[in-house]
């Protein structure tokens, strides 16, 4: 094994992760705006079986996603995890929070700087005058929203009511769009919420940030540059940080994993001393799979947008960090099979640093939330995964085949994250692991994150990026 | 036996991608008339 107290590292001095709770946005999500239009009952089916805010944080999953409690304890909870509230569960977390619907609206109209959003007068002075920051908002009456949505833009509700208006960018443009917009902006907004909070977190002055990369995966641009713009440094903006600038950086689900080895590159070669990786919701996979719910008679689980922010910093002594010399990407030539997967990502930069599978002491996959995907059929995806770990263990004559099961109990860790793309690849699980690399649980952790290029219809290509975490001490 | 059956792969992320179904099943013999991968998460 390489000696570890010379390795590459790259300071990880904080995390945050958000979710915010948006059940009368979930008729926007891609699943359900297809599904409403050609089943309009469907509308009062799907109305039945949202959360309440109550609901949302008590949720066991989301516990685990803001730290409240772990992953290993959400494995030992009996499911449905839906039918056990977390009692005396908070909205504030160990490294994140679940915030409410009426907060995000104001959210949304303070990251406004176009005049997109106009809420009614009457409910901002009852339900958000006290959340309202320092940038106006554009009020307006019942008619008048009413009238503005009559003429095309998105209403946007709180239960029963029609609280406010969101207006297209441009009359003809399909890229500025009040759907576009309302999903960029969505991001924009919970990624400047992260950030503002892990900046908050580690008392660090929002002047300081000298970089901001996001790895949300909305399309910003118009209908000359799609997908062209810079969502991090408009987010940069929103959270404060007027000293720097930024840039997005995006490869579906493993967006995250390739923005913290640019980030923490850019530490290293000095270009920067502070960057925040940040990303925003993906307000088009609300919903994904409420069809599989209803027939289930479940809530529809995918009800909240998720977000974080990730400061990196240089290394500190006993401090958590990325160790660059361990990076694997996912190379053009390599095949996509599961087992590929393994070898590129986890077996490969293990092996190049004179590692086993079996030096690693936890594994961090794709960890959705198997409730929300195992009664649509996908499968409880995290498991999947883990077990192709195992596999690999075992082919190589680390384990025993009757010793799977150990394998993956001890190394992996059940889903919890909303099936939010990029939000749940690897990265959700970084909190967790800052705690149990302190505590000393755990003495390094490998996150191996995938990504679907062939989403896209550019390539027939998968795509994957892995990095270890430490502690500078170990 | 299996010339000229046509088949229609899907492949999945975390399962087996859609063109390592069609090279299996073209090499049987069927005639893979569209194969996909899909991300199901």
């Amino acid at each position: 094994m390489t000696d570890p107290t010379r390795a590459l590292r790259v300071g990880i001095e904080g995390v945050w992760f958000s979710l915010t709770h948006v059940p009368d946005l979930v008729r926007y999500g891609s699943k359900p705006v297809r599904e409403l239009r050609a089943r309009p009952a469907l509308q009062a089916q799907l109305a039945k079986r949202l959360r309440g805010f109550a609901e949302a944080i008590a949720y066991a999953p989301h516990q685990v996603y803001i730290g409240n409690i772990t992953p290993e304890k959400l494995g030992a909870i009996e499911k449905p995890w839906y039918a056990r509230p977390i009692e005396n569960a908070t909205p504030e977390g160990r490294f994140g929070d679940v915030i409410e619907q009426d907060a995000f609206y104001t959210q949304l109209c303070s990251a406004d700087r176009f005049d997109l959003v106009t809420v009614e007068e009457h409910w901002f002075h009852e339900r958000a005058a006290g959340q309202a920051n320092r940038r106006r908002v554009r009020l307006g009456s019942s008619a008048e929203i009413e009238l503005r949505c009559a003429e095309g833009a998105l209403p946007l509700i709180s239960g029963e009511r029609l609280i406010g208006a969101f207006e297209p960018g441009h009359e003809e443009d399909a890229n500025l769009t009040a759907e576009v917009l309302l999903e960029n902006l969505a991001a924009k907004a919970t990624a400047a919420h992260s950030l503002r909070a892990l900046l908050a977190r580690v008392k660090l002055d929002s002047g300081e940030i000298d970089y901001v990369i996001s790895c949300s995966e909305e399309a910003v641009g118009d209908r000359y540059n799609r997908g062209g713009g810079n969502l991090a440094k408009a987010i940069a903006e929103e959270a404060g940080c007027e000293n720097a600038s930024g840039s997005d950086i995006k490869a579906f689900c493993a967006g995250p994993m390739y923005a913290i080895v640019h980030g923490a590159s850019l530490i290293q070669s000095g270009v920067a001393r502070k960057v925040a990786v940040v990303a925003g919701g993906s307000l088009a996979k609300l919903g994904m799979k409420f069809e599989s719910h209803l027939r289930n008679n479940m809530p529809v689980l995918e009800d909240v947008l998720g977000s974080f922010a990730v400061l990196l910093t240089p290394a500190k002594p006993a401090q958590p960090g990325i160790r660059l010399d361990s990076v694997a990407f996912h190379p053009v030539r390599a095949g996509s099979s599961p087992q590929v997967m393994a070898e590129v990502l986890a077996e490969k930069p293990l092996a190049r640093l004179g590692m086993k599978l079996t030096d690693v002491d936890r594994y961090a996959v794709e960890l959705h939330n198997p409730e929300i995907t195992v009664p649509s059929g996908s499968g409880d995806v995290p498991r999947t995964n883990y077990l192709t770990l195992a596999a690999l263990a075992v082919m190589r004559g680390l384990i025993h085949k009757n010793q799977m099961e150990d394998f993956v109990r001890a190394r992996g860790m059940s889903g919890y994250a909303p099936t939010q793309g990029h939000i749940p690849s690897a990265i959700v699980y970084l909190g967790h692991a800052l705690d149990e690399l302190r505590s000393g649980k755990i003495r390094r952790a490998l996150l191996m994150a995938k990504g679907s290029l062939f989403l896209g219809r550019m390539t027939q290509l998968s795509d994957g990026c892995s990095f270890l975490i430490d502690r500078h001490d170990v | 036996m299996q010339k000229g059956r046509k088949i229609i792969a899907i492949g999945e992320r975390d399962g087996v991608p859609g063109p390592v179904i069609a090279e299996c099943l073209e090499g049987a013999g069927y005639e893979v008339v569209f194969q996909v991968t899909e991300c199901f998460v």
